[in-house]
């Protein structure tokens, strides 16, 4: 079995700095985790925790269901790549890849058989005479990888392993990290910044904030049910519409909501809305792209005017306000929008979140 | 309307006159590296002669004594051993002053004390004073402690001289890495003593290389110490150099422009040959990242 388990784990730097508070996270076999967050919100410190290259302050970190605090990071039996490739400049790639099995104790002659195979998988053959200061950033990313898989770890651990790459290398370098991730079946933690990456490769997703981790889920549940503000903020491109407003009460399975600007919209809701007190103040969310124009006001919607019009290729995207509050809507490039045009939008049911008073998704 | 000049050509006019400056600088040792080669009337001509027969006269006579009185074979002089004790004392001390230096910047850098600023800048405290400040002190310590005259002596004082520099340049050279090479290193199953020498040295090669250098200039230079610390069998040749002048013939300066000469050439090999390194060396940190 080769899992990873956090069991309340918290860690403060000698200076006082907390960057990680009593966080939980549990990693099974053959799970790609992928840690999400903004910068400096732990995600790093947690792997690298795991990792063991920073102390745990509190708090327990199992590998494999063995307790490895206090074991040092070549005890753990855990592979990393870094974010800046960490590779070795006075050993060529083929050193490079070798490094982590003279720690193992092998032959030469399984060494070279082991390199061959990682640098086949990672085509990477035709560099392996080469100093890293030769290689292109994609090849350095790929020793990066090829290097971490080729001992046979518990488990392995991806420092933003794309974050370096131009996107047409990134988009590529995605799939053939998940490709071989798929094929290794060990539990693994990517941390990146880049939600796409976590949406595209995890299997479950922790997204974290200033040391604690906000939600963890599917990529498609994070997407589809954030589980709190700063989630529902964070994932998605274009942003998430978040509308401050105050509920004013359910009239027929529909909820009643009140916006500054003095528009009252009513919208098909989680029954669990139901049970908050009228006036309470909450807020409304709704992705740029589950807003629909219509040809005229409807109850379940708003009028807005146009501010700026984005196109993105394949769709538009307007910034609409009304002077309280401003919207973002996505609607395929076809369809005519100017600026200064009074748009009506329709919130499409069930993609309505409603997040509480303390910021918390109100869902049953 | 001003025509910009092209980047990265600077053209002859500019080339030559930077040549011109370059020839006044190096006036003085080419001056020397001609008086070596000359006659006794030549070196001292006035005006001065640029034009002259040369000579190896003086390159002779630096390591053979004609005899003066009663004819016979012509006598060796002590320059031979001069010559290996400057090569000796200067490189085994620098070297020492590199090896333990490079341990305690990499101490410095990776493990660093409570209070680790304080500490560096207690060892650069040693060089702010003159040498001279001390050399009354040590004269009386060595010669109690019987290291006076001996190679241990000088070598371990030039070891101590070269130290606080060398902690400092190294030390920035290891501040310099990335340390997530040493992270990888260690997940990928290095002891600390395989990061520092596996991982780390060779990553500070060419800044080592350039730490030695001019720590073996200064050394090699050296003359104060050289002259009061050193005895008949571990002079070296700045301290040889001095006790030429004076004695009959008054100042021998063909004799003296040769073993000049003679010394420059150790000092100039070496640094030619780590020419590379050193350029590398001394703009470590611009050329990495």
């Amino acid at each position: 079995m080769t899992t990873i388990d956090i069991k309340d784990v918290t860690k403060v730097y000698p200076n006082g700095f907390k960057a990680v508070e009593r966080i939980n996270l549990s990693v099974g076999q053959g799970e790609v985790m992928c840690l999400l967050g903004p910068s400096g919100c732990g995600k790093t410190t947690t792997l690298r925790m795991v990792a063991g290259l920073e102390d745990i302050t509190e708090g327990e970190c199992q590998i494999g269901g063995r307790r490895v605090n206090e074991l040092l990071a070549r005890e753990r039996n855990v592979a990393m790549a870094f974010q800046f490739y960490a590779l070795y400049p006075s050993l060529t790639v083929a050193e490079n890849l070798k490094f982590p099995l003279h720690a193992e104790g092998r032959s030469q002659a399984e060494m070279d058989a082991k390199v061959r195979q990682v640098a086949k998988t990672l085509q990477l053959e035709g560099v392996l005479e080469r100093k890293p200061a030769q290689l292109s950033e994609g090849e350095k990313q790929r020793v990066a990888v090829g290097r971490s898989i080729i001992r046979d770890p518990e488990c392995f651990l991806f420092d933003e392993p794309l974050s370096r790459l131009d996107v047409t290398l990134r988009e590529q370098m995605r799939g053939e990290i998940k490709e071989v991730l798929s094929g290794l079946s060990k539990a693994t933690v990517i941390v990146t910044h880049d939600q796409l990456e976590a949406l595209t490769m995890a299997d479950r997703i922790a997204v974290m904030r200033a040391g604690i981790i906000e939600q963890v889920a599917t990529p498609h549940d994070i997407f589809a049910k954030p589980a709190n503000l700063f989630v529902a903020g964070f994932i998605g491109t274009p942003q998430m519409n978040l509308i401050p407003a105050s509920f004013t009460g359910m009239d027929g399975g529909h909820g009643g909501f009140a916006l500054p600007g003095g528009q009252k919209i009513l919208l098909q809701i989680d029954p669990a809305v139901g049970r908050l007190a009228p006036g309470t103040g909450i807020t409304l969310g709704i992705r740029p792209r589950n807003l629909e124009i219509m040809p005229e006001p409807v109850p379940d919607g708003l009028t807005l005017q146009v501010d700026i019009v984005e196109p993105m290729g394949a769709e538009t995207l307007a910034h609409l306000s009304d002077g309280a509050q401003s919207m973002r809507v996505v609607c395929d490039w076809r369809v005519p929008i100017d600026e200064s045009d009074r748009l009506h939008v329709r919130f499409q049911p069930g993609y309505v979140h409603v997040f509480g008073p303390d910021e918390q998704a109100v869902r049953s | 309307m001003t025509r910009s000049r092209e980047i990265g050509r600077a053209g002859w006019g500019w080339t030559a006159f930077a040549g011109i400056i370059a020839l006044i600088y190096f006036f003085p040792v080419m001056w020397i590296i001609m008086t070596a080669f000359k006659t006794r009337p030549d070196a001292l001509a006035v005006p001065p002669k640029f034009f002259f027969t040369p000579t190896l006269d003086n390159f002779v006579g630096v390591f053979f004594r004609a005899v003066i009185s009663g004819g016979g074979a012509a006598q060796a002089t002590e320059f031979p051993l001069y010559f290996f004790n400057s090569i000796f004392i200067a490189g085994v001390s620098c070297l020492l002053a590199l090896i333990i230096g490079t341990i305690a910047a990499y101490g410095f850098s990776r493990y660093p004390l409570k209070g680790n600023e304080t500490y560096m800048f207690i060892i650069l405290t040693t060089r702010m004073m003159p040498a001279i400040v001390v050399v009354i002190p040590i004269f009386l310590m060595f010669r109690e402690i019987g290291l006076s005259g001996t190679y241990a002596g000088i070598i371990f004082l030039y070891t101590a001289f070269n130290l606080p520099f060398t902690i400092w340049m190294v030390r920035s050279f290891f501040d310099e890495l990335n340390t997530e090479i040493e992270d990888a290193a260690r997940m990928d199953g290095a002891t600390e003593r395989q990061l520092f020498f596996g991982i780390c040295l060779p990553q500070v090669k060419a800044g080592l290389a350039a730490t030695f250098v001019f720590g073996l200039i200064l050394t090699w230079n050296e003359f104060l110490f050289a002259l009061l610390l050193t005895g008949v069998d571990t002079r070296t040749v700045p301290v040889a150099m001095a006790r030429t002048l004076g004695g009959e013939m008054g100042v021998d300066y063909g004799l003296l422009a040769a073993i000049v000469t003679l010394f420059l050439i150790p000092i100039f090999f070496v640094t030619f040959l780590l020419q590379n390194q050193l350029l590398r060396g001394v703009t470590f940190g611009t050329v990495r990242k």
